[in-house]
């Protein structure tokens, strides 16, 4: 999984409260073998025409907005079906962090496991951060996982809470995997016992 | 020491790390590998750059999807995403270096059916498969359950499995069989019994001199259903007829290795006095050949019975027998040999191996199935294909009129051309009877080998008995 430290980048703005997993990749995309390549099709229906052709008013198709890494968002995002392709495909659009007032269960949990950290802010906070955002490309935020804080592109800093293990597993790269490899030695000890033990299997 | 299960044994010889809450890290011997739910597992190891630790202990082969008509090699008979599935599969099997069975390899079959034929799950091992009915295994004293998606990335990436320990079951079945009465009836004679969920939460250890006189067929048979209980998996101790099955199997041990694994898995028993958590004894007389009316594989009765009232169930299960005997198309009261059927299907995991089609081709010697009716029979693996020809069985069946396919999952889940349309009604040798499970509106009863083949005869659910 992609370690998650420091962030400095654009963020889009999407004020739309209840942003569901289904608008967030709909479901005929999930017939793929694949959880990266998901990102062109991220708000698919909100993104692009019936004929395919890219709806300029949504922010994502917006120039300013292309190369965003942060999503300000609604009330409530991700909720709906657990499907694990909505953090897919929006890690692989290239947003990792995404700060909204709260979040759905699963999503949230989601995505920790995919290198995306999800901030949950008060509405009023989220507001301030909403108004930079739509300041376009010339307005970076900054995300200190670390320090546990958000720097607006004013400078003004809003510290965030997080769970201490994700924030453990998320600034190591570390998913249940990773964590298994910590203990790599453990199985490479076993291993060895076994192959001496057990030589036919 | 304290005595010990079988499962405890297998469970204490593979814990690779324990922390402080107990949870494991158990490590796998055997990781099988199928189309399905590993395209996202390798997907995940290419995003992250990680290797399959153990690639000389996976084993891949396409299963589910692949069309089992005899011009499969023509990709045109697949449709669009199973096609791409199966390349995926052939595409990580190569790339992560793993032992692979493809397509058009003779050996190519329903992945819990090559394993142990290709002599890759022995007594004593752990194995896993992104697939429920990795419990098949469990017949030869290993430990073998399915696992998900991300669990089979966590197996390709570290070899192991993170893991809290369940509890300890006893299955027993005492006596003889009755003639006509089969491992499937056993098995789902214990489901019967237990419910789908009775066995949650726990690990069947099967025993009794019914299970002893099985052959590994039967045995896989009877812990193939183990997970249609709700247990994590079946065990069945192993004895001479495992070690006899194993012996010069292709990835079986050989010259000194095998007397030390031999002196190894005679270790492998539940000593005198170990603790199970729950016990149920069956006297194997009373077992009578079964059939499933409903769409649970508990909605077992004999062969003899009625289909049952819903008002003489309990609580929420009145709701659901109700709603499952519309969805068959039944009626209370009818009795289950006046149920015409169209489709009968031999195959599967659970039954798709030679001993079940030396069962059915007893049954068809001789005989024709009903005129109209739909019968295919479908090998386990290609090996199995390929030994019931030169038996002569294959013969029998194609002349009683089914159809001889190709290896591979077919009608068992219908994710391949091989469905039933909306009202039909099949008789089958696989595992569920879910709705849908065989294609939308499908109708399946569950029943053994030569159960269906006196079914595909008369054109209805048929006591075997009385074509014997
Ligand atoms: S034969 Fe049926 S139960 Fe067995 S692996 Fe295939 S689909 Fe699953």
């Amino acid at each position: 999984m992609q370690k998650f430290t420091k962030l400095s980048g654009i963020a889009a703005p999407l004020d739309l409260v209840n942003i569901d997993t289904d608008m967030i990749i709909p479901k005929q995309f999930l017939k793929t073998i694949k959880r990266s390549g998901l990102g062109v099709n991220l708000f698919d229906e909100m993104r692009y025409d019936d004929d395919g052709k890219e709806i300029e008013s949504f922010v994502l198709n917006q120039p300013a907005y292309r190369d965003a890494q942060i999503l300000v968002a609604g009330d409530n995002f991700g909720c709906g079906s657990s499907r694990e392709h909505a953090p897919w495909a929006i890690a692989d659009f290239g947003i990792t962090c995404i700060i909204a007032p709260s979040f759905a269960d699963i999503f949230y949990n989601n995505s920790f496991k995919n290198g995306i950290l999800p901030i949950a802010l008060p509405q009023e906070q989220v507001d301030v951060l909403m108004k930079d955002a739509e300041k376009g490309a010339n307005a970076r935020i900054e995300v200190d996982l670390e320090a546990q804080t958000i720097t607006s592109s004013d400078g003004e800093v809003f510290h965030f809470e997080v769970d201490a293990f994700k924030k453990h597993c998320l600034m190591n790269g570390l998913d249940d995997i990773g964590l298994t490899m910590e203990k790599a030695a453990s199985i490479d000890a076993f291993e060895a016992a076994a192959a001496s033990a057990r030589p036919w299997v | 020491m304290s005595p010990k299960t079988l499962y405890d044994k297998i469970w204490d010889a593979h814990v690779a790390h324990e922390a402080e809450d107990g949870t494991c890290l158990l490590y796998i011997d055997r990781h099988l590998v199928h189309e399905v739910t590993s395209p996202q597992a390798f997907e995940g190891l290419r995003m992250t750059g990680r290797k399959v630790r153990a690639p000389e202990k996976t084993i891949a082969v396409p299963d589910h999807n692949v069309p089992t008509t005899l011009d499969r090699a023509n990709a045109a008979t697949m449709t669009e995403d199973s096609r791409i599935q199966v390349e995926a599969l052939d595409t990580n099997a190569k790339e992560f270096g793993l032992h692979y069975y493809p397509v058009t390899d003779v050996r190519q079959g329903v992945v819990h059916i090559v394993g142990p034929e290709q002599g890759w799950t022995l007594p004593g091992m752990t194995v896993v498969c992104g697939d429920s009915h990795t419990a098949t295994h469990g017949a030869f004293g290993s430990l073998a359950h399915g696992i998900g998606t991300s669990e089979v990335e966590h197996v390709l990436a570290t070899q192991t499995l993170i893991q809290q320990k369940s509890k300890n079951m006893k299955v027993e079945i005492t006596g003889k069989l009755a003639p006509g009465v089969t491992a499937k009836d056993v098995t789902m004679a214990v489901i019967g019994l237990t419910g789908t969920a009775g066995g949650t939460g726990y690990v069947i250890e099967y025993c009794g001199e019914v299970i002893r006189n099985l052959s590994m067929e039967g045995r896989m048979t009877v812990c193939n259903m183990a997970i249609e209980g709700g247990a994590r998996a079946g065990l069945i101790a192993p004895d001479e007829t495992t070690y006899a099955y194993c012996k010069g199997r292709p990835h079986a041990p050989k010259g000194a290795a095998w007397e030390a694994a031999l002196a190894y898995w005679k270790t492998l028993y539940t000593d005198e006095g170990a603790h199970f958590d729950k016990i149920l004894t069956i006297r194997g007389e009373d077992i009578a050949p079964l059939v499933t009316w409903g769409t649970s594989p508990e909605d077992v009765l004999p062969i003899t019975g009625v289909v049952p009232d819903p008002a003489s169930f309990k609580g929420g299960k009145v709701g659901a027998a109700q709603r499952s005997i519309e969805y068959m198309g039944l009626t209370a009261g009818q009795k289950l040999s006046d149920i015409e059927i169209d489709t009968v299907f031999i195959g599967s995991c659970t039954n798709g191996r030679i001993e079940d089609f030396r069962a059915a081709a007893e049954i068809l010697k001789g005989k024709k199935i009903k005129e109209g009716m739909r019968a295919m029979v479908v090998p386990g693996s290609g090996l199995v294909r390929a030994q019931a020809e030169e038996e002569g069985i294959a013969q029998i069946f194609i002349d009683a009129g089914f159809e001889w396919r190709l290896a591979g999952c077919s009608m068992c889940l219908a994710m391949n051309p091989d469905q039933l349309q909306p009202g039909e009604r099949c008789a089958a040798t696989s595992n569920r009877n879910f709705e849908g499970r065989q294609g939308r509106g499908g109708r399946t009863h569950l029943m053994s080998p030569a159960m269906a083949a006196a079914a595909a005869i008369t054109g209805k659910l048929t006591d075997v008995r009385d074509l014997m």
